[in-house]
Formats: structure tokens, sequence, C-alpha cells
């Protein structure tokens, strides 16, 4: 009972945790777009990039894919500052954990583009198409929609990556969920389960989202191979 | 050099084998060539060097007059006049029959997307396929799914088409539609090179056939001259068993 009575008196601090949360939510947008972006180049120069921009891209991708996510929010937020630049908190978070997540999703932008039978490629070039057209209106398009199954779950470990940020001082939930910690220490536990709610929504409505997505852009017969269900 | 499409001394090596040991023949305009052969004999290298699908190692070819294989030649031009069907079709699989059509005239050529479509439409009709233009490659028939890449290929407005054995994927009652598809544009003048094994098709439709074996022209004629007396032995060989394996009027 006691436990309740808290969660209940943590219910007075919700407001500022949900105010909090939309850095998190922030960070995560620019994360995310960052590692689409980047994921997507990388991804490409790994299966059409030749030798050498291929070797780089996969040197890069296995950097990123090895180092601790809190060490790369420490390099991004105090390297700079070693060379006199002021980074600030944010654009250090985004670009460590896009960075980051930029490895992941070449990863699986590079398993849906292989899974696209080379005929496509070849029916694009055959029509007169370039290698970036073909690459614009046959491949990437395809294989954007054989990713998102893949494309969900690192959403899934991105949003909850977003509260590492904390470490380089970014005013996000984790800070506040401290903050009241310290002034309420009694409170502790019940806070940090508000905060574990709010993940727990944040990830269910993303699935849910990319879900109707997968459903909105599915078409017939483009699946990966072995996946199941039905053509037609 | 007034041929239409000129093939001179094609080679091409795949690692040691060399499998188009110095190919050389010409289409008129208007004019169906009929390529036959085994297979493994190098018929799908000798149709995709001609627009440089593969890069030959030796060798030229010219299409109207404009030497495709030339360093200078803006290729993606070249390939833009001559259609390719594929054996296993190759239609995009994330667009509809119409956008697989109108793709390529609005992407390649620039073509308005109201032009576009109203070319695909046609084109689509003039294969019989005018009521599937929503329909994706999934759910088409393969015979259908063919239809739609010659229509893809005609939306182009090309000066040849190439077909790579476009009815060996297909079950054997679909084959028909599509050659009927092919017979229609032999007499409507399309130039077109053919690789195939419809002998039937070959007797009744080609100007000339040309029997391949081993990367090189065994020899090459008329489709009367060439089914009554072979001049050699390999070519009568073949056309007999052939003739065994798919019926003589396939
Ligand atoms: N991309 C390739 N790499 C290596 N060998 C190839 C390639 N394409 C074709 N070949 C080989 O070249 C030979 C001729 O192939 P192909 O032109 O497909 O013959 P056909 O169409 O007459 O059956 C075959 O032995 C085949 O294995
Ligand atoms: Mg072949």
């Amino acid at each position: 009972m006691e436990f309740f009575r808290q969660l209940w008196e943590v219910g007075r601090y919700l407001p500022m945790l949900l105010r909090a949360s939309t850095v998190n939510l922030e960070l995560l947008g620019a994360l995310l777009v960052i590692g689409f972006l980047i994921g997507t180049l990388v991804a490409l120069l790994q299966v059409y990039g030749g030798r050498f921009l291929g070797t780089v891209a996969y040197i890069y991708e296995w950097v990123f894919r090895s180092v601790p996510a809190l060490v790369l929010l420490f390099l991004f937020y105090f390297g700079p500052s070693e060379f006199g630049w002021y980074i600030s908190p944010f654009l250090a978070a985004s670009l460590a954990l896009g960075l980051r997540s930029s490895a992941y999703q070449s990863q699986i932008f590079r398993g849906a583009i292989q899974a696209i039978p080379t005929g496509q490629m070849l029916a694009a070039r055959a029509l007169g198409m370039s290698r970036v057209q073909a690459l614009l209106h046959v491949i990437l398009p395809q294989a954007f929609r054989l990713a998102i199954p893949g494309w969900s779950n690192e959403f899934s470990s991105v949003v909850k990556d977003t509260t590492l940020a904390y470490v380089v001082t970014l005013n996000e939930i984790m800070r506040y969920a401290k903050i009241i910690m310290d002034r309420r220490y009694d409170l502790a536990m019940a806070t940090f389960i508000m905060v574990a709610l709010i993940f727990l929504f944040f990830t269910y409505s993303g699935n849910w989202l990319l879900g109707q997505m997968e459903r909105r852009f599915r078409i017939p017969g483009l699946q990966m191979p072995g996946a199941s269900g039905t053509v037609l | 050099m007034n041929a239409l499409l000129v093939v001179e001394d094609v080679h091409k090596r795949y690692g040691k084998e060399e499998v188009l040991k110095g190919v050389s023949f010409q289409v008129e305009k208007g004019e169906t060539k009929v390529i036959i052969g085994p297979s493994g004999t190098g018929k799908s290298t000798l149709l995709r060097c001609i627009n440089r699908l593969t890069e030959p190692d030796r060798g030229r070819v010219w299409l109207d007059g404009v030497e495709v294989t030339s360093p200078k030649t803006n290729i993606n031009r070249i390939r833009a006049q001559i259609g390719f069907v594929f054996q296993d079709f190759n239609l995009f699989t994330h667009l509809t029959a119409l956008d697989n059509v109108r793709l390529g005239p609005m992407r390649v050529k620039g073509m308005k997307k109201d032009e576009a479509t109203r070319l695909a439409q046609e084109e689509l009709a003039r294969v019989g396929l005018a009521d599937k233009a929503d329909a994706y490659p999934a759910e088409l028939s393969g015979g259908q799914q063919q239809r739609v890449s010659i229509a893809r290929a005609l939306a182009m407005n090309p000066k040849l088409i190439l077909f790579d054995e476009p009815t060996s994927a297909l079950d054997p009652e679909l084959i028909g539609e599509v050659l009927q598809v092919m017979i229609k544009l032999a007499q409507e003048g399309m130039t077109m090179v053919v690789v195939t094994h419809e002998m039937g098709f070959a007797r009744s439709v080609a100007d000339e056939i040309i029997f391949m074996e081993k990367g090189v022209i065994v020899e090459q004629g008329p489709p009367a001259q060439l089914f009554s007396s072979p001049k050699h032995p390999r070519t009568a060989e073949f056309l007999r068993k052939i003739t065994e394996l798919y019926g003589g009027e396939g």
C-alpha cells in the first residue's frame, strides 16, 4: 500500500517527467535521421562502392558497433573541447548515438538491398537508367520496405539509448528523475517505475506505428526471402 | 553500314572460359533474327554484350550508325533505344503494371506524368492487358508478367528489342499468349533479335535464323533453308534434338 501511495505522490512530478521526455523524443528523432541517412549511404557503399569505399564503409560500421555507447557519448561531448570547440549536449548526443545507430541501420539496409534479386538492377539499367536512378527508383524503394521489421528492432533499442545522454548533461528524463530522487529519496523506486512506464509507452506506440507503416506499404510479392506471409 | 544493328567480332571471356569467340552478324531494320543453340553456348551473353549489360572484351557493336562499344558513347542513351526482355521478366516488384511501363519514359526520357500514363495505358492495351494496369507483378501470371515486360520495352519506343528466351520460364499453356504478342510486333515491323527454343515461332516469324554453338555462329540462313537442308551437321543434330524435346511447332 505504501508503494502505491509513493507512486501517487510521484504523479505530481509526472508533468515534469513528461516534459523532460520530449527532449528524449527530440534526441530520438535527430539520431534516427542521422542514423537513417548515414546508414543508407554506408549500406550503399558496402554493396556498390567497390573495393576501397566498400572497405572504408565496413570499417566504419565495425568501429561504431564495437565502441560502447557511453564511450562514444563522452568522446563526442568532451572531445571537441580539447580543440577549443564547444558542442552542445544535444548535438553531441545526437552525433554519438546517431552515428552508432547508422552502423546498425547500415547492417539492416545492406541485408535488405542484398535480398533484392539482381534482375531488378539489370532491368533498370537495360531501360537506360543510370546506376543512381536505378538505386533511387528501383532498389531503395524495395529495400526500405524489406527493412521495416529490422528497423523496428533498431528503433526499440535506440529509444532506450536516449537516456544515456544523461551522462553528457542533457536535460532529459533521467536527469529530472535524478533530481526528484535527490529531493525525495523515498520516492526513488516509484520515480523510476514511472520512467519505465513512459518508455514502455514510447516503445509500444513506436512499434505500433511501424507495424501500421509496414502494412500500409506492403506490396504483394515483396518480402524478405524466407519471411513468412502469403503472396497475393 | 546500313544495317540497324551491326555486331562485329565480339569476344567475351569469363575466367578461363571463352564464352564468345568472335561473333559477327547484322540486323536490318524491320527484321526478326532468331538465335538458337544449346544452353551454355553464350546466347544470353551475346545479347547482353549488345547493350553492354555485359562488357565485351573485344569487338564492336553499332546501333543505327552509332558505335555502342565506343568509350565516348553515353551507354544509357543507347540502352534507352534497345528494349530488353528477360527470361524471368524482371518486372519491378514494388510497382504496378502501369508504373512498370511508365517508369522508363518518365525517368529516362523525362516524359510528363500524364503523357507517360497515357502511353503506358496504350502499351498495356497493345499486349492485351489494359485491365491489369493496377496489378502488381505478383498478382499476374507468368505470361501476363512477360507481356507487361514487353509493354515496358515498347514504351521506350525502341529501335530494336532483344528477347532472351522470353517463354522459357513459362508454363506451356502460357507460352502462346506471349508468342502472339511477339508475332504481332514482328508483323508491325519491329526489329527484333530473339533467343528462343520455340522452333514454330522461329520457322514462321524469323527472317533469318542464327545457330550458335560454343561461342561461335555455326550457321545462319532463312528458316526454310536452315530447317530443310542445314549445311552443317551440328545444326542438323541440334534441330533434331530440339524437335524431340519441344516438338516441331513449339
Ligand atoms: N556472369 C558470369 N560469370 C561467369 N560465367 C558466366 C557468367 N554469365 C555466363 N557465364 C558462363 O558463360 C557461359 C555462357 O552462358 P550464357 O551466355 O548464359 O549461355 P546461354 O544463354 O547460351 O545458355 C556459361 O558457361 C555460363 O556459365
Ligand atoms: Mg541464356
